[in-house]
């Protein structure tokens, strides 16, 4: 079997991603002679086929289970009780979170974000998604799993994912034929629709905003033995979907933004970086690559003006920082996710170190558009900044979560007030490491020269506890730091530590003062935008909703960090004993 | 050819072309904190010790190439206050015990913390569960210690053609490992006379056998501080390779 895989990944380590994740789906989990065989095959030291397997979040190195069920802990997923389900879960498979139950059957656990906040609480079992959890689903769901059904006679309307499109505008409401808008490019010109590009201003829609038009020319002018196009599909930004409803209804827009770009570059190569959350859409992406190569809209000669290029799939495996470009490129090359140091940039030293064009989904859907419609007609969309339109991941307290397309320079409130938002606390946009803003605020614009955005839209109402908020946040920035520098792999962990501290009753003024000196050293010594902006939930909420902290603060100046009650929590859990005398009286619990 | 130059705390430094505004300090004798670097291998960035403010934005100056008229800043207090942070971060994320240590003295994390100032580990310890590993004839690995400054892995790599060590894990899981299927270095290559046996600049890989061969306060940094050892670290002129970088 693994013979098999090997030989159809041509024992290509740069394929080591798919060959590990087709190896995990035959045998259940990557054990160490499975990890010994595959790195002889594709002939990489056996350490460092191991390395890659241990860095992402779906690869397992040891048995999770025949079922390995992985709760999304986003805070929408928390807001919707996903923590209530699992415990539910746990009880009734006789299992603690993260532990495989005794006869090997079964574990579960909580995962990042998957995507589906605008229908949650999701899960994904053996990384098949099921959003839309309930207490019925629950049962049903033990009950499927101690009678080991396969998932494919599970109900299959379980596995349904909603679009949800509550306003659609030139990208999502796009009709064009396949092919349409390729056909115009190729007709034009490179030349002539790198112009366009250039005209239309259309910016990356990633969140960083750099000009796809420039991004793309200075590929075009670099040298190289081949030059790539990749399309960025991870999507791991907490509370973001809106690149999973693209690929769902306008995948042919998305592929031929890739094909457009790859003639304008000099490309004959393209891949699709899908996060390995969204595996449900690997068969139906591949159906429809290869409807394009029937038509003529992939391969060899295409449209019959000499043109070669073709588009893969690569599936990721659960890791945020790979939504990072350079860190994105690493792991496609079969590695660690761990950004590359920069310069050079990779449209100059990109996959295999040859000239490559990263861009997101909804950056090559509306290159698409462009070159259909020109660049004129793009940039009459949106504000003289911020050209075209943007579509929003909406989700939280309001009474039509899904994704909305707005021209740029749409306020806050007018988002608020189309998916049926009240009494509305706060809003996170363009997730944790986006900005979290206040009511006072809900006038400012959804634009590049304004509030930026990679597409997450969380509504938090007046009932919700904003320190929670950031509190998960925090967490999934400890979770998912890469490693890799000192700043990031610590730091992330000691801001943890602080937020729990303070949720347990014992931070201090201290703490805050500690928290603000995190945030000048990821700032500044952070090798990449993980670490730089991991404290940022914390450093906007201190400023905005300072009550949030400061009612969990103790009053004196300083709490010793030895708490003596929670020392004795091993022995407590060695002698089965929880009542209150095996428990010291604290300062704590004297002031409940 | 006029000499080009850049700003370095009221200094000009001279440069040649390729070179890192580290590189360029180093060699004009100006004491650079770093863990992650070595004269002999590429750059790496990950410890990030030697953050300066270039140009008026953080960067790493081992990562950065030198170019004319740059202004930077290293000395200063909030950069120095960066720096320690930083040591302090990695003290409390391994378990060292300096009096114990038989790299006491030879150790750049210990001599870095003299150097910068650092009175105290600052943050909680996190005490990681980190097994030795000594089931090797002639050396052993003591986890407890490692900062993952890849410095072995690219040693073993890039010199002796053995890739012998590896990272596995994410984040503050992130650990050493070894190329075999037990995960025991016994059970690899690894030898002695490796290059990658030679650059450890903590006390992780050890030689078996032989210990504080040398007294404590007579070591290495007991008798100067690691800054006045500026010239162990400059790059390597082409014509001059120099030996490993040993105690």
């Amino acid at each position: 079997m693994l013979t098999d895989i090997l030989d159809r990944h041509r024992r290509d380590g740069t394929r080591l991603m798919q060959i590990l994740r087709e190896a995990q789906e035959a045998l259940g989990w990557l054990s160490p002679a499975t990890i010994t065989a595959i790195a002889s095959g594709i002939g990489w030291p056996r350490a460092k086929v191991e390395g890659t397997a241990s860095f992402y979040s779906f690869f397992h190195t040891r048995p999770m289970g025949e079922y390995r069920v992985l709760w999304s802990d986003n805070i929408t997923d928390r807001m919707l009780g996903n923590l209530d389900l699992m415990q539910a879960m746990c009880q009734k498979l006789w299992l603690e979170p993260g532990r495989v139950s005794e006869d090997g059957l079964v574990s579960v656990d909580t995962t990042s974000c998957t995507g589906m906040c605008d229908q949650g609480p999701a899960v994904l079992v053996n990384y098949r998604a099921i959003p839309r959890m309930t207490r019925e689903r629950v049962e049903l769901m033990v009950e499927l799993i101690r009678a080991r059904k396969p998932l494919a006679d599970w109900p299959a309307d379980w596995f349904v994912i909603e679009d949800n499109i509550r306003r659609a505008d030139i990208l999502l409401g796009n009709r064009m034929a396949p092919g349409e808008a390729l056909g115009a490019a190729l007709a034009a010109g490179a030349d002539a629709m790198l112009a366009e590009i250039r005209t239309s201003q259309l910016r990356g829609r990633g969140g960083a905003g750099f000009a796809t038009g420039l991004k793309w020319e200075a590929c075009r002018q670099a040298r190289g033995t081949a030059h790539y196009v990749i399309c960025n599909a991870d999507e791991g930004e907490p509370g973001t979907f809106k690149d999973r409803v693209l690929l769902t209804r306008q995948p042919d827009l998305v592929f031929e933004g890739m094909t457009i770009a790859a003639h304008i570059i000099g490309a004959r190569r393209g891949y699709v970086y899908l996060r390995g959350e969204y595996r449900y859409l690997l068969e139906s992406l591949e159906s429809v690559l290869a409807a394009r190569r029937a038509a003529g809209l992939l391969g060899a000669d295409i449209l019959g003006k000499g043109f070669d290029f073709d588009i893969e799939i690569h599936l990721g495996a659960g890791a945020y920082v790979c939504g990072e470009e350079s860190a994105l490129i690493e792991s496609l090359e079969g590695k660690r996710g761990v950004p590359r140091n920069r310069p050079p940039y990779p449209v100059t030293h990109g996959f295999l170190n040859q000239p490559t064009v990263v861009n997101n989904v909804e950056t090559f859907a509306a290159a698409a558009l462009i070159a259909a419609r020109g660049g004129d007609w793009y940039r009459s969309f949106g504000t003289p900044r911020s050209a075209g339109t943007k579509i929003l991941s909406v989700s939280g307290d309001c009474a039509r979560p899904g994704v909305y397309e707005y021209p740029f320079g749409v306020s806050v409130r007018q988002v608020l007030a189309d998916c049926g938002a009240h009494d509305s606390q706060a809003v996170q946009i363009s997730g944790p490491s986006g900005i979290c803003i206040g009511p006072d605020e809900f006038d400012r614009r959804i634009a590049f020269e304004d509030i930026p955005t990679a597409g997450a839209f969380m509504i938090f109402d007046i009932r919700r506890d904003i320190f929670d908020v950031v509190r998960n946040f925090i967490h999934f920035f400890a979770h998912e730091s890469c490693g890799f520098c000192t700043p990031c792999r610590v730091g992330t962990t000691l801001l943890k530590n602080l937020m729990d501290k303070i949720a347990a009753g014992h931070g201090t003024r201290y703490d805050i003062d500690e928290i603000y000196q995190l945030n000048r050293v990821l700032r500044t010594a952070a090798h990449c935008g993980l670490g730089h902006t991991a404290a940022n939930p914390l450093v906007h909420t201190l400023e905005k909703f300072r009550p949030a902290y400061e009612r969990r603060l103790k009053s004196m100046e300083f709490e010793p960090a030895f708490d003596l009650d929670a020392a004795l929590s091993e022995a407590r859990q060695m002698t089965g004993r929880d009542d209150a005398g095996a428990h010291l009286a604290t300062d704590t619990e004297n002031a409940r | 050819m006029n000499e080009q130059t850049f700003n370095l705390d009221g200094q000009e430094i001279p440069f040649a072309a390729g070179q890192s505004v580290m590189q360029a300090a180093l060699a004009a004798g100006v004491f650079v904190p770093h863990l992650c670097y070595h004269p002999e291998f590429r750059p790496h960035g990950s410890c990030k010790l030697c953050t300066m403010k270039i140009n008026g934005r953080p960067a790493t100056s081992c990562t950065t190439p030198a170019a004319a008229g740059m202004e930077v800043e290293s000395d200063t207090p909030e950069i120095l206050d960066t720096r320690r942070i930083l040591l302090q971060m990695l003290l409390v994320e391994g378990n060292h015990f300096c009096p114990s240590c038989e790299k006491s003295g030879h150790c750049k994390l210990q001599a870095l913390g003299y150097e910068l100032g650092v009175m105290s580990p600052h943050f909680n310890h996190f005490y990681p569960d980190r097994p030795v590993d000594a089931s090797h004839p002639d050396v052993l690995l003591d986890f407890n210690r490692c900062i993952l400054c890849e410095l072995c892995i690219r040693a073993s790599a890039e010199v002796d053609g053995k890739n012998v060590f590896a990272l596995s894990g994410r984040g503050i899981k992130k650990h050493l490992i070894v190329n075999a299927e037990s995960g025991k270095l016994g059970d690899t290559d690894f030898a002695l006379t490796d290059k990658a046996a030679q650059v450890c600049p903590v006390g992780v890989i050890l030689p078996k056998h032989k210990g504080f061969a040398v007294p404590i306060g007579q070591r290495r940094f007991d008798a100067e501080p690691i800054s006045a050892h500026v010239e162990e670290f400059k790059p390597i002129a082409a014509a001059a390779p120099r030996a490993g970088d040993k105690p």
